[in-house]
């Protein structure tokens, strides 16, 4: 659907600043119909990445397919026709603060030449997919934020492109809210099957949304794959905190202060296991208690789904005999369970 | 006051509107593109010109520099090439517009140059042509201003129009000057200043009113 091939941006020394290299080497392919995250610190070059693939910007060098069509050689007329196969959300709405929501709209339909009636229809049918038919007459000043990127979402969609982007579209918006859009914009992707392009440097939101995640630093690729695999074994410095994160890596600082290293006397042994796949966690602490009899209490657990899988930790107390620990630790690597030996508690 | 008096000042105030209101209206004509370019064209914008936006915009300051007076003046014979003559009320509107484009143009740059970027980005990112994003977007959205910018036009011409008495141009300002200072009849020289303050709260709070009318950024209910 998108193909970066041999992609760089260099954005050239102006008025005593040097020049940036934005990005470098970018070579993958946004499969259609996916939703892919691009995630990365601020400055780590996700805007530009976004902006070449609508052809607000131009790549130094190589060149990105969209649709077949390779954006950045076109301009002018050529290029104003192919965005509109490209829809864009932006952090801040940007809703033209003289234009209510149906004709904010509307604005990109004028743009591209629809007659007035085709426009009235196509504009009602768009407030009633985004939920906010009531707001028709609504100028931006009355809306709440979720509304008016709501607005935002259904003026990107009026073209019917096939890609949609989205450039920190949750970034202003508390987490209810978020959590609405992401819905909305889930709900999108399944019905209308566009493919969606979002850059964030939340990973909560690539978490709820993402299948494919693509993680940039400093212009760079460095990481690129299933969102599950990405927070569960990340490889990079810029993605290992994803990990501590979902399985929940900081103890509770009840549970966290109480461990030390050696056996107290009748105390429980302080076992952590990683969870992953569908379904993974749901019966192994009835199994491992049933065929081991031994009486596993549970200290402290963590479960996400992420793109479709459980992902995430469970803290188990073992009554403190070694053999029990031993056969535990066994029982788990026999199921392929990693799991992690963190100390005692009394 | 006596009616051929009373008169006078009808009449001088009609010649003040006719030349405040065709010098605004060809002020406008051209400085609201000019401003909308001056807005638009410095490096890496709309329509980016840097050195043209560059050697308007000291055009635009030297003409604004220059006292009205001399302005006047100075461009007697373009007055005459212009409107055929360079005395009377039409005359005047030759100074009177070329004084006020470059006003206007600064404070239409002012404008629009107050919408947020964000939202050219966005029209560009639809599709939107330069010509579409300045009509569709900029102007709309700098709407409330460009009325306040207008309205503070016409309240300035109302002063300058008040100096082309100085080449028989007529108006208030000259009936004033001529008749209360020359003739020295203070109470005429009132009733110009009165009837000048009345016109420019009339123009000042019916530019108010519209600029609150379009304005949609802060409504309440």
């Amino acid at each position: 659907m998108v193909r970066f091939a041999g992609i760089s941006k260099t954005y050239p020394a102006y008025r005593g600043k040097p020049g940036v290299n934005a990005l470098q080497d970018i070579d993958f392919a946004i499969p259609r119909g996916s939703i892919t995250g691009v995630i990365g610190r601020s400055g780590a070059g996700k805007s530009s990445l976004v902006r070449l693939i609508n052809g607000l910007e131009k790549p130094t060098k190589g060149c990105v397919i969209v649709d077949g069509r390779d954006i950045s050689a076109l301009a002018g007329r050529e290029l104003r026709l192919a965005q509109r196969s490209i829809g864009m959300i932006f952090q801040h709405f940007n809703l033209l603060s003289s234009r209510t929501a149906a004709d904010n709209i509307a604005l990109p339909l004028e743009i591209a030449g629809w007659a007035k009636a085709d426009i009235k229809t196509r504009v009602a049918e768009l407030l009633a997919l985004v939920g906010i038919a009531d707001k028709h007459d609504r100028y931006p000043s009355e809306l709440s934020g979720g509304q008016k990127q709501r607005v935002g979402i259904a003026r990107a969609l009026a073209t019917r492109p096939s890609v949609l982007l989205s450039d920190e579209a949750t970034s202003a918006l508390d987490p209810q809210t978020t959590r609405a859009i992401l819905d909305l914009l889930a709900n999108i992707n399944r019905e209308l099957g566009v493919t969606i392009v979002l850059i964030t440097h939340e990973m909560s939101v690539v978490r709820q949304l993402a299948k494919e995640v693509v993680v940039l630093d400093a212009g760079r690729v460095v990481e690129r794959g299933h969102v599950a695999d990405i927070f569960t074994h990340p490889r990079h410095p810029i993605t290992q905190p994803f990990l501590a994160e979902v399985t929940g890596d900081s103890l509770p600082v009840s549970l966290a202060s109480r461990i030390v290293s050696e056996p107290p006397a009748g105390g429980q042994a302080v076992i952590r296991v990683e969870v992953r796949g569908a379904g993974a966690g749901d019966t192994m602490v009835a199994r491992l208690a049933r065929e081991l009899g031994i009486d596993v209490s549970l200290l402290s657990a963590r479960i996400d789904e992420i793109g479709g899988q459980h992902v995430g930790s469970l803290v188990l107390g073992i009554p403190g005999r070694d053999d029990a620990q031993a056969r535990v630790l066994a029982w788990l690597s026999q199921y392929q369970f990693s799991a992690e030996h963190l100390g005692y508690v009394a | 006051m006596s009616p051929e008096l009373i008169n006078l000042i009808i009449q001088a105030t009609f010649e003040s509107l006719y030349m405040v209101g065709i010098a605004a209206a060809l002020g406008t004509a051209f400085g609201l593109p000019l401003g909308v370019f001056l807005a638009t064209s410095r490096k890496g914008e709309l329509f980016a010109a840097p050195l043209v936006n560059r050697v308007l915009g000291i055009v635009v300051n030297a003409t604004r520099s220059t006292p009205f007076i001399i302005l006047v003046v100075a461009i007697i014979p373009f007055t005459r090439l212009v409107a055929g003559t360079s005395i009377g009320s039409t005359a005047a509107i030759v100074p009177l517009t070329i004084a006020s484009a470059p006003f206007i143009a600064r404070l239409v740059e002012g404008a629009i140059r107050e919408v947020d970027g964000g939202l050219i980005e966005t029209a560009s990112s639809f599709g939107a042509s330069p010509m579409q994003i300045v009509f569709k977007v900029l102007i709309p959205e700098a709407l409330p201003g460009l009325l306040l910018a207008l309205t503070l036009a016409v309240v300035s011409l109302l002063g300058y129009s008040a100096m082309v008495g100085a080449v028989g141009g007529g108006g208030l300002g000259d009936l004033g000057i001529r008749y209360g200072y020359q003739r020295f009849m203070p109470e005429m020289m009132l009733a110009v200043v009165v009837v000048l303050i009345a016109l420019v709260q009339l123009v000042q709070s019916a530019g108010d009113y519209l600029a609150r009318r379009v304005n949609r950024r802060l409504r309440h209910h």
